[in-house]
């Protein structure tokens, strides 16, 4: 029995922090406060930006990571002065312009065009989700994006959106873009407001 | 039907777009210098070039490469590939040899884009290029070699 429970116990613990729905906008519309709002809206987006299907291409340093584990990328790969790897060994190299079911049925190589490593300057993998949202509203490392920029990215890039069409063999990103989208619409219109670091 | 051109002749096939391009290279054009290895993209045996950029052919769906240029290690041209093919020719770079027709490609990918690669280059670019017979440090230095002939 004891075995049993232990069992019961580890099959909870292996379930990963991110197996998780997305609520919208209107899970939120509670708080009266428009600034705690906001926070609360960007705690929500931060289940999608913290996720491992979107933090694998978001390193600090050096090359991907990747699976849920945010294992080093096999084979190993390097950034590269473009973000797109090393001359003789790109991304596009094995990744092409959509998924791709590796022929023995198991798995697939993940793909989009483009398809590339974020820049440095938007690295996020070990930082807080203070620190992230600081960074994600910084045009001067954000890809010089404004606030409504930052909107169509999140809501309607296609990479980004990849993320919730990963191919076989990867969990997506929690919820939908379109919900990611909502949310971004209402941070913003809430004053993009940060959580506390 | 897929469009493309492999060693510069045109093809028009009737494939379902979703087989690998090795497939296509070696079971139905008999170019059969490209080796499977793998099957997913770890071990860099079936490299050959796409666009002219260095590409696993066993990851890659025909349907992917319509209109495009594939060259297999057959169709390789150029001052880079003959340095490559002398380099390795001049120190016994195979063993076993399976892996090879794919070291080479990225080997020329390479030296096509740095051309007096350093260590670090070298280790970045064949990273993706597995040898069960550990040839490794007559690959690198068989690719130095070939740096020092193009350098003339």
């Amino acid at each position: 029995m004891r075995r049993l429970t232990i069992a019961i116990a580890a099959a909870f613990l292996a379930v990963p922090a991110f197996a998780q729905d997305l609520s919208g906008p209107d899970a939120f519309a509670d708080i009266a406060d428009e600034t705690e709002r906001s926070v609360a809206l960007f705690d929500e987006m931060g289940k999608v930006l913290t996720h491992p299907r979107c933090l694998n291409c978001h390193p600090v340093t050096g090359g991907p990571t990747q699976g849920d584990d945010m294992h080093p990328h096999s084979p190993p790969v390097v950034r590269g002065d473009a973000d797109f790897g090393a001359p003789g060994m790109n991304c596009s190299t094995c990744h092409g312009t959509a998924n791709m079911t590796l022929t023995d049925g198991h798995g697939s190589i993940p793909g989009h065009e483009p398809w590339s490593l974020a820049p440095v300057s938007m690295g996020w993998q070990g930082k807080s989700l203070a620190e992230i949202c600081a960074q994600i509203k910084d045009p001067e490392r954000n890809g010089g994006k404004s606030l409504e920029q930052l909107y169509e990215h999140n809501a309607h890039d296609g990479l980004v959106g990849w993320g919730w069409d990963p191919g076989q063999g990867r969990a997506p990103a929690p919820g939908s873009q379109e919900i990611f989208g909502q949310l971004t619409r209402a941070w913003i219109d809430t004053g993009a407001a940060c959580p506390a670091g | 039907m897929t469009a493309f051109t492999v060693n510069g002749r045109d093809y028009d096939l009737d494939i379902d777009p979703e087989t690998p391009l090795l497939w296509v290279l070696r079971d139905e054009l008999r170019l059969t210098g490209t080796k499977f290895g793998c099957g997913i993209a770890q071990c860099g045996a079936c490299t050959v070039m796409l666009d002219g950029m260095p590409r696993r052919s066993c990851v890659t769906p025909i349907g992917m490469i319509e209109g495009s240029e594939i060259t297999t290690i057959e169709g390789m041209e150029g001052p880079e590939i003959a340095a490559v093919q002398s380099a390795w020719t001049a120190i016994d770079v195979p063993q076993c040899g399976w892996c090879q027709s794919g070291q080479i490609m990225s080997a020329t990918a390479l030296l096509q884009q740095v051309p007096k690669p350093s260590d670090e280059d070298i280790n970045n670019a064949m990273a993706g290029n597995v040898c069960r017979c550990a040839t490794y440090v007559r690959i690198r230095q068989a690719i130095h070699d070939a740096a020092k002939t193009l350098e003339g």
